[in-house]
């Protein structure tokens, strides 16, 4: 037999029986484009995830007042206590490691922020003109924080865009007094930036001078340094001499926890990956379930057409040919229906990536080459079945079968 | 040449030993034409699919065109039936979701024979047999005579040597009928040989051999 005439043959036992072929195709259809949408979810949760750690800034190495006895990413925030402050000088101490690009100490604190009479409470975060190239944030209006030392406080301020649009309303905020606790600040700029950094929505933020921020809260200390390095390459480097810098200024004690981004970030990646893994497994779950359609199918395809097998045979086809077209029937029901997965499927991420543009939602190709293989795989195991019967069949019994 | 010698046929139906073939010794010369009668369950079509490949017996040998066929293998029968044998059936068997051509056809495309040429020798077959002009039709578009003579292409068209007629105009009128033997009666004429399993006495003793069975054996021969 030739090929196309395999695939003749079958066409037209399928397109016989339309409706059973539909049915069968979309349950063929809904398991592959299943596993194309929900792999799409999980690597989009994934990609969603590093795009956010990517815009916290690169190369960067964090360093976390507090050491912490056990593996974890964010430490001392949950523990609090800590033995000795990380200070503004010793953010100004980084500076000197060479490999060290720039430094940004951090303040982060809450405080009632008002003008003329409009009030809100406000995440405060103190830094220093260095935090805008660190963090890839943009500027909307003004200019961001003077070049400063870390040791002094400026009465400016720089707003985020909700803070300027619910106190100021239309009125051009820089050039204004704001209020933060019982201090005045002049805004000097806005930010354009959006989205989320480290839990704090940026437009929500109001961003001061590093000394500032430590008066407003009367507390010295720091909630952490950002160290950007010169190149990915020097970030051991950096994170050996900060350690020894540190453990030099406070007396002989690591007291600090670094962490890095790649550290934060391939776990999240590790952790979303499993995660997408599994989805994947359990959508392949509804493939098996087609399978067993199909063999359901195809077991009362052979009954239904015991007649013909009886005829194919005495016509000269062997046990062979009849395995052959009754397995290419299988196949092709299962290769069609996988074909339209993909299709739905693919369909499907365009719309998710259409009504949530920054959600990164894209099947990974080895998902839609899997599910595609699995599914012409169940196609040829659960079609195999049946095709045997159809074979064994006795042909005289058949011929008689009318 | 088939040559049938000893064959014997037992079903097992529950605990019971049916014995639908005993015995049964049988030449037939290439060209001849053959008619098998008798009563329902005397074994004439049981016999039939024994030569005509489809059943193997329990016993016996049988030798076709000098070729012992009880050792061959399910592939080397399938083939042997492909290139030797052409059935007709009471039915017609067409599959009713082929055109008339992709029917006669179909016997080709299970042994992988080009298209193009396919195509030529089912519409030489279907034009010898007067129905080329209804080649792109399907067969619940035909008449029964018609259909037949469908099936009698798709029974020849592999050139086989010998054609296996069970009941060939049991399901046809009386016109029809004519029809259908005179086709048949011609291909042997021909050099196939030919034989037809029968009820009606009318076709029967038109067959220049007669074979009466009754209870798995030959009763009369001649």
């Amino acid at each position: 037999m030739r090929v196309f005439d395999v695939l003749f043959y079958t066409w037209s036992a399928l397109s016989r029986h339309r409706l059973r072929t539909i049915l069968m195709l979309i349950a063929m259809m809904i398991g592959v484009a299943a596993i194309v949408v929900l792999t799409a979810l999980g690597e989009g949760a994934r990609r969603y995830v590093i795009n956010e750690f990517a815009t916290l800034g690169t190369n960067l190495v964090i360093v976390i007042p507090g050491k912490s006895e056990t593996k974890g990413n964010t430490p001392s925030v949950f523990i609090g206590e800590t033995p000795r402050d990380l200070t503004n000088d010793d953010a100004s101490a980084l500076l000197r490691i060479p490999g060290v690009k720039r430094v940004a100490p951090m303040v982060i604190g809450s405080a009632t922020v008002s003008w003329r009479g409009v009030e809100r409470e406000s995440p405060i975060l103190g830094s220093s003109h260095t935090l805008l190239q660190v963090r890839h944030w943009q500027m909307s209006s003004g200019h961001f924080l003077p070049h400063t030392d870390f040791d002094q406080a400026t009465p400016v301020c720089v707003i985020g865009n909700t803070i300027k649009r619910e106190l100021f309303g239309t009125t051009n905020p820089v050039g204004q007094w704001l209020r933060i606790g019982d201090r005045r600040f002049r805004v000097i700029g806005t930010l354009a930036s959006e989205g989320r950094s480290i839990g704090l929505d940026v437009q929500d933020l109001v961003i001061t001078p590093v000394a500032s921020a430590q008066a407003i809260f009367n507390a010295p200390s720091l909630f952490r340094i950002l160290v950007e390095a010169k190149s990915r390459d020097v970030i051991p480097f950096v994170i050996k001499q900060t350690t020894n810098i540190i453990k030099e200024r406070h007396q002989g004690e690591e007291d600090v926890t670094i962490i890095t981004q790649d550290a934060i970030l391939s776990t999240f990646d590790k952790i979303l990956s499993a995660l997408t893994y599994a989805v994947a497994g359990i959508a392949a779950i509804s493939l098996a379930v087609a399978g067993i359609l199909i063999m359901n199918i195809m077991l009362i395809s052979v009954s239904q057409r015991t007649a013909e097998i009886g005829l194919l045979k005495a016509l000269g086809a062997s046990e062979h040919k009849i395995v052959i077209l009754f397995l290419a029937e299988a196949t092709m029901l299962a290769s069609l229906g996988a074909l339209l997965g993909l299709v739905l499927g693919e369909v499907t991420n365009m719309i998710i990536r259409y009504i949530y543009p920054t959600f990164p939602a894209g099947a990974p190709l080895w998902a839609a080459i899997g599910a595609a293989s699995i599914a012409m795989l169940t196609g040829l195991i659960f079609g195999a079945m049946p095709a045997r019967r159809a074979a064994r069949l006795n042909p005289i019994a058949a011929l008689a079968h009318k | 040449m088939i040559e049938l010698e000893g064959i014997d046929r037992e079903f097992i139906v529950g605990d019971q030993t049916v014995h639908a073939l005993q015995k049964i010794n049988l030449t037939i010369t290439p060209g001849e034409y053959l008619s098998i009668m008798g009563p329902s369950g005397s074994g004439k079509s049981t016999l039939l699919n024994v030569i005509g490949l489809l059943d193997r017996p329990t016993r016996g040998t049988y030798k076709l065109d000098s070729q012992e066929i009880t050792a061959l293998s399910d592939d080397e029968l399938a083939i042997t039936r492909q290139n030797k044998i052409g059935f007709i059936f009471q039915f017609f068997q067409l599959l009713p979701r082929l055109t008339a051509q992709e029917n006669v056809e179909l016997p080709m495309l299970l042994a992988g024979i080009d298209p193009h040429e396919r195509s030529q020798r089912a519409r030489t077959v279907m034009e010898s047999l007067d129905i080329l002009e209804r080649a792109s039709h399907r067969p619940d578009q035909l008449s029964g005579g018609q259909q037949q003579r469908v099936a009698i292409a798709r029974a020849t068209v592999m050139r086989p040597s010998v054609i296996l007629a069970d009941e060939p105009t049991g399901n046809l009128d009386r016109h029809s009928s004519g029809e259908v033997v005179a086709i048949l009666e011609k291909l042997n004429q021909q050099g196939m040989s030919l034989i037809v399993v029968t009820h009606d006495p009318s076709i029967g003793h038109r067959a220049t051999r007669q074979i009466r069975m009754v209870d798995g054996c030959i009763e009369q021969d001649g």
